[in-house]
C-alpha cells in the first residue's frame, strides 16, 4: 500500500508535465515561430484554469456520489469532506482533465482569441469534461458508458481523446481557416521541439495509463488481492503502453513512405502520440499482441487521416481530430476485438471468442462521447462567438498572435549569426523598440 | 575595372574562397542569399502536406578587380564551384565606372 501511494504521486506529477511542459513543447514546435509562444501558452492557462476549477467542482462532478452524466456538484465543493489522504487521488483525475482540455489548442493555433481561449476553458470543463469524466472513470451502477452502455475504457479513450477531438473539430469549423490556408505555407518552425515534447509525452503517458488502476477490493479488505492486482496489473499496462507505442511509429512512418515518399521525423513524433493515444483505453484490456497491433493500425490510420483536413476542407491546425480523435476511436472500439478475459475488465473480445457484444458496448460508447461532447462544445463555441467573439483580428492575425495578445516574440531573429556578437543593423533595429519602450 | 559577381552552392564557398586568395583577390564582399533557378527549389513534406520551396540558400560572391583579371577570377569560380549538378549558380562581369578607397581616397586601380 505504501508503494501504491508514492507511485501515485509521481504518476500525478508525470501526468500535469505532460501538459507542461510536455504538450506545450510538441504544438509549440509545430506551430509557426509567430504564434509558438501562444501555443504553449494555451496548455499552461489550461492547467491554472481547468486545475483550480476541477478542485472547487469537477471532483464533486465525477466522483461525488451517483448520477447518469454527473454526480452533485455541491456534494464535495472545494473538496468538503475529502480527507487529505485521498487528495492524491484528486490530484491525479485533475490532471486528465487539464490536458484532455489543453488537446484541444493544438486545432486552433494562430488565430483563437485569447480571451475566448480563456473563457472557452472554464464553461468546457464544467459542461464536458466534468460529466464525461463521471461517465467514463466514476464507474457507479447508473454512469452512462462505464455503468450503463459498459464500455472499458482503462484511462480515457472516450473521456479524454474522443472528447478533446470531438471539440477541437467542432472548435474549428466555428472559428474558420487561418488566413491563407491552404495554399500557404505553415510548415512547423521547430521540429526539435516536437520531437522532445513527443517523448515527454511518452513518459508522462507511463503516469497516465500505467496510474489508472482501479481496484477490486482495498488493502485493508484483502491485502493479497490487492497486491496481487497491483503487481500484475502495472505490469501489463506498462508493458502494452510501451509496446503499442514502438508498433505506431513504425505504422506511421510505413504509411508515410508509401504515401509521401519517405519518412519523417514528424512522423515519428506523431506516431508515437497517435500510438499512446489508441493504447489508452485498451491498456488493461489487451495482452502484448493486442497491443501491438492496435499501436500499429492507429499509427497507420493516423498518418493517413491527418491528410483528411485537406480534402474536407477543415483547418485543424496540429491535426487534434486526425490523432486524437481517430486514434481513440480505434483504441476504444477495438478493445472490442482484442480485450482477454485475464485483462483489466475480464472480457473476451472477438478474436477471443467473446463474439460482438463487447464490440457493440465499446462502439455505443464512443457514439455517447462524441455525441455529447460534439453538441455541448458547439453550445459553448457559439455562445462564445456571438458574444465576445472568437476570431481574432484579422491583421493581428497576420502579423503574428504572439505580438498581438501577449507583447512578446518566441525568438530575437536579429541577433548576429556568429560568437553572440550583434551586427550593426540588428543593434540599430534594438535601440529603436527600446526608445518606445517595448524591451525595456 | 571589373565587378565579377558569383552566386555559387553554399558548401562550395570555402573552395571558391582559398582558390581565390590563391590567385591573389585580396578583398570580397560575401552574402548569404536566396533565389532559384530553372531547378526550382524542392519539395518538403509535413504529415503529408506537401510545401514546395521555391527559394534555394546561395552564397553571392562580389569582387571588384582589374581588367586583365577578370576573364581569370570567373575562370576559377566556375572551376572551383562546379559539381556538375543543376542549381550550381552564375557568374556574370559588368563594367565598373569608378572605385575609391574609404580610408585614403585612393581611386580606381590604387583602391582596388
Amino acid at each position: 500500500m505504501d508503494g501504491y501511494y508514492a507511485f501515485m504521486l509521481i504518476a500525478t506529477a508525470f501526468v500535469l508535465m505532460m501538459t507542461v511542459p510536455a504538450l506545450a513543447l510538441f504544438y509549440g514546435g509545430m506551430s509557426r515561430s509567430k504564434s509558438v509562444l501562444n501555443m504553449m501558452m494555451m496548455s499552461f492557462v489550461a492547467a491554472a484554469v481547468v486545475g483550480i476549477l476541477y478542485v472547487a467542482v469537477g471532483w464533486s462532478m465525477g466522483f461525488g456520489g451517483e448520477g447518469t452524466l454527473f454526480a452533485n456538484p455541491f456534494e464535495l465543493l472545494w473538496l468538503d469532506g475529502v480527507t487529505t489522504d485521498n487528495y492524491v487521488y484528486v490530484m491525479f483525475q485533475m490532471t486528465f482533465a487539464i490536458i484532455t482540455a489543453a488537446l484541444i489548442s493544438g486545432a486552433v493555433a494562430d488565430r483563437l482569441k485569447f480571451s475566448a481561449w480563456l473563457v472557452f476553458l472554464p464553461l468546457w470543463a464544467v459542461i464536458v469534461y466534468f460529466p464525461m469524466a463521471h461517465m467514463v472513470f466514476s464507474c457507479t451502477e447508473d454512469s452512462l458508458i462505464c455503468g450503463r452502455i459498459g464500455a472499458q475504457d482503462y484511462a480515457g479513450g472516450t473521456a479524454v481523446h474522443i472528447n478533446a477531438g470531438v471539440a477541437a473539430l467542432v472548435l474549428v469549423l466555428l472559428l474558420g481557416k487561418r488566413i491563407g490556408w491552404p495554399k500557404e505555407q505553415m510548415r512547423p518552425h521547430n521540429l526539435t521541439l516536437t520531437m522532445l515534447g513527443a517523448g515527454m509525452l511518452w513518459l508522462g503517458w507511463y503516469g497516465f495509463n500505467v496510474g489508472s488502476i482501479v481496484f477490486g477490493t482495498t488493502f485493508d479488505e484483502d491485502p493479497e488481492a490487492f497486491l496481487s492486482q497491483f503487481y500484475s496489473e502495472t505490469g501489463r499496462t506498462f508493458a502494452n503502453t510501451t509496446l503499442a507505442t514502438f508498433a505506431a511509429i513504425l505504422g506511421w512512418l510505413l504509411i508515410e513512405r508509401l504515401l509521401h515518399g519517405k519518412a519523417t521525423s514528424l512522423g515519428a513524433a506523431s506516431g508515437i502520440v497517435a500510438g499512446l493515444v489508441a493504447i489508452t483505453p485498451a491498456a488493461g484490456a489487451v495482452n502484448i499482441s493486442g497491443a501491438v497491433a492496435i499501436g500499429f493500425i492507429a499509427g497507420g490510420v493516423c498518418a493517413w487521416a491527418v491528410s483528411l483536413k485537406y480534402r474536407l476542407g477543415y483547418d485543424d491546425s496540429l491535426d487534434v481530430v486526425g490523432v486524437h480523435l481517430v486514434g481513440g476511436i480505434i483504441g476504444t472500439v477495438l478493445i472490442g476485438v482484442f480485450s482477454t478475459s485475464e485483462g483489466a475488465g475480464s472480457i473476451d473480445g472477438l478474436i477471443y471468442g467473446g463474439g460482438f457484444g463487447s464490440l457493440g458496448d465499446q462502439t455505443l460508447g464512443v457514439l455517447v462521447a462524441i455525441t455529447y461532447s460534439g453538441v455541448l462544445t458547439a453550445v459553448i463555441g457559439l455562445g462564445i462567438k456571438y458574444t465576445i467573439g472568437l476570431r481574432l483580428d484579422e491583421e493581428d492575425e497576420v502579423n503574428g498572435i504572439d505580438l498581438a495578445e501577449h507583447g512578446e516574440s518566441a525568438y530575437d531573429l536579429h541577433s548576429g549569426s556568429s560568437g553572440g556578437g550583434k551586427s550593426v543593423l540588428a543593434a540599430s533595429t534594438v535601440s529603436i523598440s527600446s526608445s518606445e519602450g517595448a524591451n525595456a | 575595372m571589373k565587378l565579377v559577381t558569383a552566386v555559387i552552392k553554399p558548401h562550395k564557398w570555402e573552395d571558391v574562397r582559398e582558390a581565390l586568395e590563391t590567385f591573389g583577390v585580396t578583398g570580397m564582399t560575401v552574402s548569404e542569399v536566396s533565389g532559384y533557378g530553372r531547378q526550382k527549389g524542392h519539395t518538403e513534406v509535413y504529415r503529408g502536406a506537401e510545401y514546395d520551396l521555391a527559394l534555394v540558400p546561395k552564397i553571392r560572391i562580389e569582387i571588384v578587380v582589374d581588367d586583365a583579371d577578370a576573364e581569370d577570377v570567373v575562370g576559377i569560380v566556375v572551376k572551383t564551384a562546379q559539381t556538375g549538378r543543376i542549381g550550381d549558380g552564375k557568374v556574370w562581369v559588368s563594367p565598373v565606372e569608378t572605385v575609391v578607397r574609404v580610408r585614403t581616397g585612393d581611386t580606381d586601380e590604387a583602391a582596388i
